[in-house]
């Protein structure tokens, strides 16, 4: 549809005819009782992404986090977390240098904690939406594995994560 | 351009591209005539939008199903059933073998015809479909969580396992019923002793709530053929209905030999009569040899059980449990409509088609108005039961289905069409050609007590000339039909995998929102299963090696493998870690004697590899999985039988 619209938005000439136009194309073939683009104004042109400059340690990516409360260290809560991470993220990370993806030693200090569990638990939208996951797949090519964990899980992982951090 | 030459230029063009386009249904009543742009538009599902039904069709002698969408006719999906497929492994890989595992041993093709849906009060509800095996008698249970192959379970005393596996309003069985006609037990005979020695055998096959297959009980009936079946539904639940064809009982040219009498026999099963004689304890214990296979989604294997006996009811001393409705001739399917009244008989040989009441029929009974007794089964007068005639709509009726709105489809293979009558008045109300040879018809619930009757579908035996000619082997095709109208309209040709004997289908909402997307590694039972790549490993015992190998985008672990030798049988047991939807990996290793094995997220499948001559063996992820998919590889080195390399294994070291 919008690729119908965009032309009479630039030329800005009769837009209302042409979104008429554009609503006798939607209509075309769907037997024309209801339209629910038809109370949407015209499209918008597309906003330049300001994500791009966000700070990578402010910016909480994208999914289902979007804020964790950190707290003190939970170091039991940190030991199922190494569990977890030593089953399922070992196969392509190290914590102390680079894999198949990034090491993750430092990862608390170079990542919002919601970046991370956004990372574990919605990697494939995060490596189509979010910039920095963007640049991470165009560097490591292999894109980070999704696998199917819990908010729960996530969590542990990243106190784990933090517990490393602390350690060092 | 003026406003107004501008206005008036986007009504005419708005108005060509309306008049283009034609509201749906509107061509009903017109005689058929489709504009092929007009039956383009009602089959055309946009990319990336869903089909409203999926449909199984039987691979007819490709011993598969395959899952199509309608009305687009698009094919999803080859389910390996009864057939080894090299593509997924099935029937090559460790786990899948023995679910092939027969009493005649290993068995890796059959001629799989009836899909049959699972049901609930009457009623498609999706949880499996059951297919029979046609020459080795079988039974299959498939998984539409999975759409893989869940259960297997061999037929004794049978001869071929033709007319199943039908099943019961509320999945309490699935029929079986031997075409060919054998001695029971089966032993070495003459011949020329058919007519005194050979018998039939009717068997239930009892599915539990989980879906397990047991052999319940058989029926032992005359040595004729027995073809099709159907259950009975609502008023008529309780019963199944069997066609049988050579009651001459002729051995030999049954072209000829079996096509004298008038009349065969519709049989009519009480099975919860059966019931009550088992539980009366008038069941013979019958020695038998059969195997029933199960895999479990737990560890991802088969176990093959040998079963040694099942229970035999003789009719002679089950009175009430058998009954012979005389139907002209040679009738092939049997199909009671929805309302569980009518029971109709499509007599092949014949150019009417009698259907029978079932009112009548029980009427019948409670009067003991029986023409003769055979083998200790009353046959019921003809007359007395028949509720009407379908008079010469066709040439070689062979199959029914019902639409629910009192309409039924027969189709007719001789002269080529599908025939609507109305199940009530048996008239004649339309015909539609089909291109060529229509066997079974399809539509979707339509041998159920809630047809969805909007499509048709005609599966074809034959195509000549429909396609473009792939040499002397044609594709076999199936055609869609609406049939929301007064009038059959032809939509749509589609070519299938293998013969698509006939099939099921059911609303896609049924099925979308169970369909499993991985499986959970944590809930792994396989015994060779390694669920982190730490735990990956090489182990030896004598000749015998286990590979413990991981994969996930884009590497195995172990990758580089020393100490292997010739001689040896190596069991590659790969465990795939993605825990992603839609993140297979395959493995093969060069010179394997089998097939790649194909491993879905969580899954663990083993590849049995014995290398013959020293060398270095490259392996490689067989299913596109990532950029860094050609990446996916390893060595295998293989010394001489008899050295010492040592064993070692590791990955990025």
């Amino acid at each position: 549809m919008e690729t119908e619209c965009k032309p009479t938005y630039h030329t800005r000439i009769f837009p209302s005819l042409f979104f008429l136009l554009a609503v006798f194309f939607l209509t075309g073939c769907s037997g024309g009782n209801e339209n629910k683009e038809a109370s949407a104004p015209p499209a918008q042109p597309e906003e330049t992404t300001p994500e791009a400059t966000a700070d990578p340690v402010v910016n909480k990516g994208v999914g289902p986090i979007t804020s964790v409360n950190l707290g003190e260290l939970d170091t039991e809560m940190a030991a199922e977390g190494k569990e977890l991470y030593e089953s399922l993220c070992t196969a392509c990370h190290k914590l102390d240098q680079r894999y198949i993806g990034p090491s993750l030693a430092d990862v608390t200090e170079r990542r919002s904690p919601e970046w991370i569990m956004n990372m574990i638990l919605n990697p494939t939208e995060m490596v189509k939406e979010d910039p920095e996951a963007k640049k991470l797949l165009a560097e490591y090519i292999s894109p980070m594995a999704d696998q199917n964990l819990s908010e729960e899980q996530a969590r542990k992982i990243l106190e784990y994560f933090r517990s490393i951090s602390q350690n060092q | 351009m003026k406003p107004l030459s501008i206005i008036t230029t986007l009504v005419i063009l708005g108005a060509a591209w309306l008049t283009g386009c034609t509201p749906e249904g509107s061509n009903t009543g017109q005689g058929g005539a489709l504009s092929s742009a007009d039956a383009a538009s009602r089959v055309y599902v946009p990319p990336g939008e869903h089909d409203e039904f999926y449909a199984f069709m039987s691979g007819g002698f490709s011993g598969q199903i395959s899952v199509y969408g309608l009305p687009s006719g698009r094919l999803f999906r080859v389910i390996p059933v009864f057939s080894q497929d090299a593509e997924k492994g099935y029937g090559y890989n460790e786990e899948t073998k023995p679910m092939l595992q027969t009493s005649f041993g290993f068995v890796p093709w059959d001629d799989s015809h009836h899909p049959e849906l699972s049901q609930t009060d009457g009623v498609p509800d999706g949880r499996w479909i059951f297919i029979n095996g046609n020459n080795t008698p079988r039974i299959a249970r498939v998984d539409l969580s999975t759409f893989e192959t869940a259960e297997i379970i061999e037929i004794p005393n049978s001869g071929g396992n033709h007319s199943s596996p039908f099943i019961t309003a509320n999945s309490e069985y699935v029929v079986a019923g031997t075409r060919f006609s054998v001695p029971i037990p089966n032993e070495d005979m003459a011949l020329a002793e058919y007519k005194d020695k050979f018998k039939g055998s009717l068997s239930f096959i009892s599915v539990a709530d989980d879906g397990d297959m047991d052999v319940a009980f058989q029926v032992l009936v005359p040595g004729y053929d027995y073809d099709l079946a159907h259950a009975g539904k609502g008023k008529s639940h309780g019963w199944v209905f069997f066609t049988t064809y050579n009651t001459e009982k002729a051995s030999t040219l049954k072209e000829i030999g079996a096509s004298q009498n008038d009349k065969d026999f519709i049989a009519a099963v009480n099975w919860q009569k059966a019931e009550e004689y088992l539980a009366q304890g008038k069941a013979h214990e019958m020695s038998a040899s059969y195997y029933n296979n199960e895999y479990s989604d737990e560890n991802h294997s088969a176990t093959s059980t040998l079963k040694n006996s099942v229970n035999v009811l003789i009719p002679e001393e089950c009175p009430g449990l058998v009954y012979f409705l005389p139907t002209p001739k040679s009738p092939h399917g049997v199909d009671v409509d929805p309302t569980g009244e009518y029971i109709v008989g499509n007599g092949k040989l014949s150019a009417d088609m009698s259907v029978h009441s079932f009112t009548k029929m029980m009427q019948a009974i409670e009067n003991e108005d029986f023409e003769t007794t055979i083998d200790g089964i009353p046959v019921l007068n003809y007359e007395t039961v028949l509720d009407g005639i379908v008079k010469e709509a066709g040439l070689g009726p062979l199959h029914t289905e019902f639409d629910g709105k009192g309409n039924a489809y027969t189709s007719f293979f001789i002269s080529s069409e599908v025939v609507k009558w109305k199940t009530d008045t048996k008239e004649v109300v339309d015909r539609a050609p089909s291109y060529y040879s229509i066997g079974h018809l399809m539509i979707p619930g339509g041998d159920s007590q809630q047809p969805w009757g909007k499509y048709l579908v005609s599966l074809n035996k034959i195509t000549k000339d429909r396609y473009l000619p792939t040499g002397p082997e044609l594709t076999q095709s199936a055609q869609l039909y609406d049939i929301s109208g007064d009038k059959m309209e032809l939509l749509l040709d589609f070519p299938t995998v293998g013969e698509p004997h006939y099939a099921q289908a059911l609303p896609a909402d049924l099925l979308k929102p169970k369909s499993v997307k991985t499986f959970r590694l944590e809930d792994n039972q396989h015994p060779y299963a390694t669920v982190t790549e730490a735990d990956a490993k090489v182990t030896r015992e004598g000749n015998e090696v286990h590979i413990y190998i991981t994969s996930i985008r884009s590497h195995f672990k172990p990758d580089n493998i020393e100490g292997i030798r010739v001689g040896d049988k190596v069991y590659i047991h790969l465990t795939n870690l993605e825990q992603d939807w839609d993140v297979p990996h395959g493995l093969s290793v060069m010179g394997a004697n089998n097939a790649e094995i194909l491993v879905m997220p969580g899954q663990t499948e083993t590849l049995l590899w014995e290398p013959g001559k020293p060398g270095i063996y490259p392996f490689y992820c067989t299913d596109f999985c990532s950029a860094l998919h050609q990446e996916m590889q390893g060595y295998i080195r293989v010394s001489p039988s008899g050295s010492n390399t040592d064993l070692t294994w590791s990955t990025g070291e």
